[in-house]
């Protein structure tokens, strides 16, 4: 506090935020983006034309995949994340960041060398093989001290708050801060062979250790890509909409329902397996019942422009951040469907699976990190205004074609997988080999790899964008009407 | 019936005490004595001042 206190007697129009930090996680989230969605792009390209792997072991699909997760969740995601949550807090508690700059660089640059600890370990090789959870165990050790720093700077800026009531937004961020500390520390409870070696085994084993690993694996889904990016949400809806949430009350509700709720989700993903069906059972009564969380939180978020809906026409931000809430409520509309036993033994292990996650990270997860980005750089290099409103809708148009095509494409994909592999012809036999079913994919996997060619052009272009902003240019260009004239000249 | 039966038999419905603990929630958020004070909190992105702390 007393660094903001001096900057403000120095500098009259200086922000007593901590916005530094903020600046640095802008600038890694978008380019990480692009690197993560790159990578994933390529093995798109990988599974169509196998080729691709150039007979090299640092390219093949086994290494890079893990690569493509981890840069768009954790790196990407992640860094979205961490920096919008340092913002959130800090001007919805009206108190700058607990710990100062040393505190924040630590958790910032801490954060950066887990990942590329975890990255360089992917490609030569280093992993646990833990879905979303590969790195070794030192680097688990790495991320625990800095997610702990990062706790520290998060909860003492609660704790030293000017503002009595801790707004929704905050209640998301800290319950996914805590969360993912629990679950990374159950699930990578492991036994290094050798304190200077790198490779360690799990302390569970068999169905124990699938359980645990889905019970994390589908809770890193809930609270880092749900509860973290609904915090977004909450203060960066209302914010750009420039009007309060639809109901506040229901975001109460829509947080203690998410907590109940989604721990319980994850035997969904062990459907049909060695785990007691009472558990796979209960995992699927659990993930149906959070349509009801999902849609009051999707309803709460879009009907905060009740009475604003031309923003969407005027405002190309607005369309990121709208469309991001609406691919929400579809996806945990699809989700919650798919974890039905009857539906699961069709769609489990397919293509379908491929798509549902997509249309959710895609769609939901990075559209509304996009979103709250194009409000952010202009706001944090202190620029009047983005470099193009029209650039911002161009990158919406390709991006949202490019997540058509994907999920589209899965869909057909995926469902045509399970069929074929479900056929009996009238002797009792599997009707179809396996290679027929690849076969039969090809086309798909070629048209979804086309839709990530057109997500990735639109992270680009969003990264143009934010580099000529950063420069303080402004392109001439027909402006987008605006409703209120006072609007645009606000940002 | 021992106090340490009864705590055992009260512990194995713990799903009903969570329930009953989120309709508590419930209850409290949708309130009509609440609703004033609990939607005034809508506003606070709309107010954080970019040069001073509040």
């Amino acid at each position: 506090m007393t660094h903001a206190t001096m900057a403000h007697g120095v500098q009259r129009d200086a922000s007593p935020y901590l916005e530094d930090v903020v600046k640095k996680f802008a600038l890694a989230a978008t380019f990480w983006g692009v690197v993560g969605f790159i990578v994933g792009d390529y093995i798109a390209f990988q599974l169509a034309y196998p080729v691709l792997n150039l007979d090299l072991e640092w390219f093949s699909f086994g290494r890079l995949r893990p690569l493509h997760t981890s840069a768009v969740i954790f790196a990407f995601g992640g860094n979205v994340l961490l920096g919008t949550s340092f913002y959130v807090v800090q001007r919805t508690c009206r108190a700058s960041l607990f710990g100062g700059p040393a505190l924040a660089n630590f958790v910032f640059w801490g954060y950066q060398l887990f990942i590329v600890m975890a990255g360089l370990g992917y490609v030569l090789g280093v992993t646990q093989g833990r879905e979303y959870a590969e790195p070794e165990w030192f680097v688990d050790l790495w991320i625990t001290v800095v997610w702990v720093a990062y706790l520290v700077a998060f909860a003492g800026t609660l704790i030293k708050r000017k503002e009595p009531h801790i707004y929704v937004a905050n209640w998301f961020y800290l319950a996914f801060i805590v969360t993912i500390a629990m679950l990374h520390l159950g699930n990578n409870l492991a036994v290094p062979v050798s304190l200077t070696g790198i490779k360690s085994y799990s302390l569970f084993s068999g169905v124990q250790d699938a359980l645990t690993q889905w019970w994390y694996g589908h809770n890193a889904v809930g609270f880092f890509l749900t509860a973290g990016f609904l915090a977004i949400m909450y203060y960066f809806v209302p914010k750009r909409a420039e009007r309060p949430v639809y109901s506040y009350r229901l975001s109460i509700v829509h947080f203690w329902a998410l907590i109940f709720l989604y721990i319980w989700a994850g035997p969904h993903h062990l459907h049909y397996t060695a785990l007691p069906d009472w558990a796979q059972t209960l995992g699927m009564t659990f993930s149906i019942m959070l349509w009801m969380p999902s849609w009051g939180g999707m309803i709460n978020g879009l009907m905060t422009l009740s009475g604003a809906w031309d923003k969407l026409r005027t405002d190309p931000v607005m369309r990121f951040l709208v469309t991001s809430v609406a691919f929400y409520g579809m996806s945990t509309f699809e989700g919650p469907m798919m974890s039905i036993k009857a539906v699961n033994s069709l769609s489990h292990y397919t293509d379908w699976t491929v798509g549902h996650v997509h249309s959710g990270a895609l769609g939901w997860v990075a559209f509304v990190s996009f979103g709250a980005l194009y409000f952010l750089v202009p706001v944090l290099w202190k620029r009047k205004q983005l470099y193009s409103m029209r650039l911002v809708s161009l990158h919406f148009w390709i991006a949202t074609i490019g997540i058509l095509l994907y999920i589209t494409a899965m869909w057909i994909s995926g469902i045509m997988q399970g069929l074929m592999w479900r056929a009996y012809d009238s002797l009792g036999f599997l009707q179809y080999s396996f290679i027929e079913t690849v076969e039969a994919m090809h086309p798909y996997y070629v048209i979804r790899a086309v839709g990530g060619l057109l997500f990735v052009i639109g992270g680009l272009i969003m990264a143009y964008n934010f580099w000529r902003t950063i420069r303080g240019d402004v392109r001439t260009e027909v402006p987008y009407e605006a409703p209120h004239a006072a609007v645009a000249g606000a940002r | 019936m021992t106090l340490q039966e009864l705590v055992d038999f009260l512990r194995s419905l713990w799903g009903l005490w969570l329930m009953i603990f989120f309709l508590g929630i419930v209850f409290y958020a949708f309130r009509p004595k609440n609703k004033k004070r609990l939607e005034s909190y809508g506003d606070i992105p709309l107010r954080d001042d970019d040069d001073k702390e509040r």
